[in-house]
C-alpha cells in the first residue's frame, strides 16, 4: 500500500476529529476568549442537549430510519416533567394540590414520556411498514400539539432547586448536563458495540433481509431503537427545562434537525448500516464550536445559518467519497 | 423417533398474484445425500426452497420435518429446527465484519452479562474458516472481500448452523473453478456427517459431479426424481425444457471485417494497466480470467463508468473520449453489467420499464415529447418473445421475476439500444441451459450483422464455444491472447493463473 493510500485511509477514519481540532485552533486564533475555561464549559453544556438527542438519532439512522419527532418529544417531556417539578411555594402551579415532589419524579416522567413517544414511532415503523420519515413526521406534528395542549400553550416554570440543579449544577467543576451526556454516550457506545442489540441495529440497517433470515427479530428491534431514541429526547427535555427553569411547549423547535446534522457530520450514513457514537459526539461538538465561535466573532445569525448548512452538506459529500467504491 | 426422509413436501402449491409458482410439488429429501433440483429459470426452485426455509408460506400443501408436519411462521424457526440456507439473491451485511455476519442473530454472550463475547466470536469464526480451509480474516469487513470470498463466507455461515438440512441455491454463480472444488469438498464432508444437502445450479457438470439424486421441476410442476447415475446431460436437459435442445453453442463463422474498437495502453490506477486489444466488426472477443482479474473494470472504463488513468480508446479509427455511460451509449456502445442487483435492475419498476430504460428517448413523441406507450409495448413484447422472458405480463415488477428471467430482461434492454459494440459481462450467469442457448444464438446473430462483441465470462466452455479470439487477464494485466483454433481450457487456465 502506498503512503498516499495510507494517508487517505487515515483521513477517512480520523478526518472528522481533525476538522474539530482545526476548528478549535482557528477559533482560538480569531477570538482570545474562545479557549477560556468558562467558554469551553459553556460550549459543552450547550452541546449536551442536542448531543443527547443525537445519540438516539444515530441508532435510528444506522438502522436506516430517521426520527423527526425529537424536538417535539423534548417539548412534551419538558412540560410534563416540569409540571411535576414545580416549587412548592409557587403560586401559579399547574397542580396546586400536590406538594413539592422529589426530583426523581420529574426525571422518570421525562424518560417515560420520551419512551412512550418512541414506542409509538417504533410501532408505526415496524408494524405498519410505513417509512420512518412519514411515521415520525406524524408524531412530530401531533406531539407538539400534545405539548401545547398539556401546558395550555403556556410555560410551566419555577422549578424546585434540585430539578434546576440537573441543568445548572456542577460536579467536580463539570456541568451536570455534560456529565449526563458523557454517561449516556458511554452507555450507548457500549450498547452499540458490545451487545446483541447493537449488532442487530447494524444488520437491520445494512441488509434487512439478511438480518431477517438470520433470525434477527427485526420488528422488536426496530421498536426498541425508536424507544431508546425517544427516551433520550425525553432526557434532553429534562435537561433543557432544568437549565432554563421552565418547561415550554414551544421548546426544541428544529432540534431534531440539529441532531440529525450532528449525526451526519459524524459519519453516520443515511443508507444504513454505518455509523458510530464517537462520530455523533464529535459532530455535535463541531456544531457547538461553530455556533459559539461565530457568536464570539460577532457573525450575524443569518450568516451563521448559511455557514452551518454549507458545513453539513460538505461533511456528507466528503463522507460519501470515503464510502464510495474506490474508482 | 424414526423417519425415512428428513424433509418432505406434500402437494405444495404456491400462488403469487398472476403466477402459479409451484403446482403440487411432492419431494423427499434423505439424510446423508445430495439432492439436486433442476429446472429452467422460473421453474419454481427458489420458491420451493424459500418455503422450506420459512420465508414463504405455501398456499396449499404440507411439509414434514423428520416425519412431523411442520409450519414455519418465521425463518428463525427453520434455522432453530435445523434447516439452513444459502440464498440465491441474498447479499450479506456489507459494512460489518466477517465474524459479525457469520454469527448474526446468535452472537455469543459473556454470561451472565448482556455483552457480546467478541473473543469467542473471533475464535469460533477462525476455527470454522480454518476448518473449511478458507484463508479469510474474521475481522475483515465484508464489503472489502471479493464476491467469491463473500460467497464462501455465506457458505461457511450456512455450515456453522450445524443443521440437518443445508439448502444451497446457486451457490457457485460467482465462484471460480477452484472454489467450486473447494465447495464440493465441503459438501462431501457434510454428506459424510449425515446431513441432507439440497443443491441448485444451472451448471450441468456440477450437478453430475456432486448429486446422488436429481429432481426436475418445469413451470412449477414436478417432472420427476431420478438417481443421478441414471441420467446424462442430454436426458436431463430434455426433462428440464420438455424438448430436445439443439446446439448449446450455435457458433457460426461470419465475416470479420474492419477494426471497430481499439483499446491502447488503457490503465486505471489500482485496477488494471496497459490493456491493449481490438475488436473487429463481426468478431466475438472472449475475455477469460479468474474472478477479480480486472476484466469487469476494463469494461467499466471503456463504458465511461470508471476513470482511466492512461491510454486511448478509438472507435472506427477515431479516438473517442468517453467519460460517462451516456456518451458511451451515444457512441453506440452497450454494457450488460455483471452485477445484476447492484447496477442492473430497477427492482420496483416493471419489466417493460426496465427494458426500455436505456433508450427511453427513442420513444418520445414529437408531440410534447410524451412517451409512446404503444410502441414501447410492441417492442418489449417482441423482445420478450425473442429471448423467452417468463413473466405473467410486461407490467410485472421485475423484482418478482426469477433470477434468470431478470437477467434476460437486462439482455433485452441492451439489445433495444441497437448497439454497434456490445459488451456482455457474464451474460449467462444464473441462466438455464435453454435460455443460455437462446442468448448464445442471439450473440451469434448480432455478430453476423457486423456488430463487434466482447464477451466476458468465467465459464470456459462458453468462452471456448463462442469466441473468435480470447483475451486472458490475470491480476489486472493481459497475460495471453489466443486464437479460436489454438484455444484449449488448459491453455486459458495457464494464462489466467500466470501472475507476473
Ligand atoms: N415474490 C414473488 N411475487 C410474484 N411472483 C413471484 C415471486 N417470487 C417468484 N415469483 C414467480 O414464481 C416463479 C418461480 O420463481 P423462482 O424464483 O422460484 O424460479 P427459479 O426456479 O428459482 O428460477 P432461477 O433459475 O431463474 O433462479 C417465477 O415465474 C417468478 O416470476
Ligand atoms: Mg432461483
Amino acid at each position: 500500500m502506498s503512503g498516499q493510500m495510507k494517508f487517505k485511509q487515515f483521513l477517512g477514519k480520523y478526518g472528522i476529529y481533525l476538522v474539530l481540532v482545526a476548528m478549535v485552533f482557528a477559533m482560538s486564533l480569531m477570538s482570545p476568549v474562545f479557549l477560556s475555561q468558562d467558554n469551553l464549559l459553556n460550549i459543552v453544556r450547550q452541546v449536551s442537549v442536542i448531543g443527547l438527542i443525537s445519540l438516539g438519532v444515530t441508532l435510528v439512522i444506522i438502522s436506516k430510519g430517521i426520527d423527526l419527532s425529537s424536538g417535539s418529544t423534548l417539548a412534551l417531556a419538558a412540560v410534563m416533567a416540569a409540571s411535576f417539578g414545580q416549587a412548592g411555594d409557587w403560586a401559579a402551579k399547574m397542580y396546586p394540590g400536590i406538594p413539592e415532589l422529589p426530583v426523581i419524579v420529574p426525571i422518570l416522567v421525562a424518560m417515560l414520556v420520551g419512551t412512550v413517544v418512541g414506542t409509538v414511532n417504533g410501532a408505526l415503523v415496524a408494524k405498519t411498514g410505513i417509512p420512518a420519515f412519514i411515521a415520525t413526521l406524524g408524531t412530530y406534528v401531533s406531539v407538539r400539539g400534545l405539548a401545547l395542549l398539556y401546558a395550555d400553550g403556556r410555560p410551566v416554570s419555577t422549578l424546585t432547586a434540585s430539578y434546576q440543579y440537573i441543568g445548572q449544577g456542577y460536579i467536580l467543576g463539570i456541568p451536570l448536563p455534560v456529565l449526563l451526556f458523557a454517561l449516556m454516550a458511554l452507555i450507548t457506545w457500549v450498547m452499540l458495540n458490545h451487545t446483541k442489540f447493537g449488532k442487530n441495529i447494524y444488520a437491520i440497517g445494512g441488509n434487512i433481509v439478511a438480518a431477517e433470515v438470520s433470525g434477527v427479530n427485526v420488528q422488536r428491534n426496530l421498536i426498541k431503537i425508536y424507544m431508546y431514541a425517544g427516551m433520550l429526547a425525553g432526557l434532553a427535555g429534562l435537561v433543557l427545562s432544568a437549565r432554563l427553569n421552565t418547561g415550554q411547549p414551544g421548546m426544541g423547535v428544529a432540534y431534531e434537525l440539529d441532531a440529525i446534522a450532528a449525526t451526519t457530520i459524524g459519519g453516520t450514513s443515511h443508507s444504513g448500516g454505518i455509523g458510530t457514537i464517537q462520530g455523533a459526539v464529535v459532530g455535535a461538538l463541531i456544531l457547538g464550536v461553530l455556533n459559539n465561535g461565530l457568536n464570539l466573532m460577532g457573525v450575524s445569525a443569518y450568516w451563521q445559518q448559511i455557514i452551518k448548512g454549507a458545513i453539513i452538506v460538505t461533511a456528507v459529500v466528503i463522507d460519501m467519497r470515503k464510502n464510495a467504491k474506490k474508482k | 423417533m424414526s423417519y425415512d426422509y428428513v424433509l418432505e413436501t406434500r402437494d405444495v402449491k404456491k400462488v403469487f398474484p398472476g403466477v402459479v409458482a409451484l403446482d403440487g410439488i411432492s419431494l423427499k429429501f434423505r439424510s446423508g445425500a445430495v439432492h439436486s433440483l433442476m429446472g429452467e429459470n422460473g421453474a419454481g426452485k427458489s420458491t420451493l426452497m424459500k418455503i422450506l426455509s420459512g420465508m414463504y408460506k405455501p398456499t396449499e400443501g404440507e411439509m414434514l420435518y423428520k416425519g412431523v408436519e411442520t409450519v414455519f411462521e418465521e425463518p428463525v424457526e427453520s434455522i432453530r429446527l435445523g434447516i439452513s440456507m444459502i440464498h440465491q439473491e441474498l447479499s450479506p451485511v456489507p459494512h460489518r465484519s466477517v465474524m459479525e455476519n457469520v454469527w448474526l442473530g446468535r452472537e455469543p454472550l459473556i454470561k451472565p452479562t448482556p455483552f457480546v463475547d467478541h473473543k469467542k466470536m473471533y475464535d469460533d469464526t477462525k476455527k470454522l474458516l480454518d476448518d473449511l480451509e478458507l484463508s479469510i480474516d474474521p475481522r475483515t469487513i465484508m464489503a472489502e472481500l471479493t464476491v467469491a470470498k463473500m460467497q464462501m463466507v455465506e457458505i461457511a455461515k450456512a455450515v456453522s448452523y450445524n443443521s440437518e438440512v443445508v439448502i444451497m441455491d446457486e451457490p457457485t454463480s460467482s465462484l471460480t473453478k477452484k472454489e467450486v472444488e473447494h465447495l464440493f469438498k465441503i459438501i462431501r464432508r457434510l454428506k459424510d456427517q449425515g446431513k441432507a444437502i439440497i443443491y441448485i445450479s444451472h451448471k450441468m457438470d456440477e450437478i453430475f459431479a456432486i448429486s446422488d439424486e436429481v429432481s426436475v421441476l418445469r413451470d412449477g410442476k414436478f417432472v420427476g426424481s431420478y438417481d443421478a447415475k441414471d441420467l446424462n446431460t442430454d436426458k436431463l436437459i430434455s426433462l428440464m425444457v420438455g424438448r430436445e435442445l439443439n446446439d448449446l453453442f450455435p457458433k457460426v463463422q461470419c465475416p470479420i471485417t474492419d477494426v471497430k474498437l481499439k483499446v491502447e495502453n488503457l490503465s486505471s490506477a489500482g485496477a488494471f494497466e496497459n490493456v491493449c486489444f481490438e475488436v473487429r466488426k463481426g468478431e466475438i472477443v472472449g475475455f477469460a480470467g479468474l474472478v477479480g482479474a480486472g476484466r469487469t473494470e476494463v469494461m467499466e472504463t471503456i463504458f465511461g463508468m470508471r476513470k482511466k488513468s492512461a491510454g486511448t480508446v478509438s472507435i472506427d479509427g477515431k479516438t473517442v473520449d468517453i467519460k460517462t455511460p451516456e456518451s458511451a451509449i451515444k457512441h453506440r456502445l452497450a454494457l450488460l453489467t455483471e452485477d445484476r442487483r447492484q447496477s442492473g435492475i430497477f427492482p420496483m419498476l416493471d419489466v417493460k420499464d426496465n427494458m426500455v430504460m436505456a433508450v427511453i428517448d427513442k420513444y418520445r413523441n414529437s408531440f410534447m415529447k410524451l412517451l409512446n406507450h404503444k410502441q414501447i409495448r410492441s417492442d418489449c413484447n417482441e423482445y420478450k418473445n425473442k429471448i423467452n422472458v417468463k413473466t405473467p405480463s410486461l407490467e410485472q415488477k421485475i423484482m418478482n421475476l426469477s433470477g434468470g428471467n431478470q437477467q434476460k430482461v437486462l439482455v433485452a434492454r441492451w439489445l433495444l439500444t441497437d448497439p454497434e459494440i456490445l459488451i456482455l459481462d457474464e451474460p449467462t450467469r444464473g441462466i438455464d441451459v435453454g435460455a443460455k442457448a437462446e442468448i448464445h444464438a442471439l450473440i451469434t446473430n448480432l455478430a453476423a450483422k457486423g456488430k463487434a462483441i466482447i464477451l466476458v465470462s468465467s465459464e470456459l466452455p462458453e468462452i471456448l464455444g463462442m469466441s473468435d479470439k480470447i483475451v486472458v487477464m490475470c491480476e489486472g494485466k493481459i497475460t495471453g491472447m489466443i486464437d479460436r483454433k489454438d484455444a484449449t481450457q488448459e491453455g486459458i487456465m495457464k494464462y489466467a493463473t500466470m501472475s507476473s
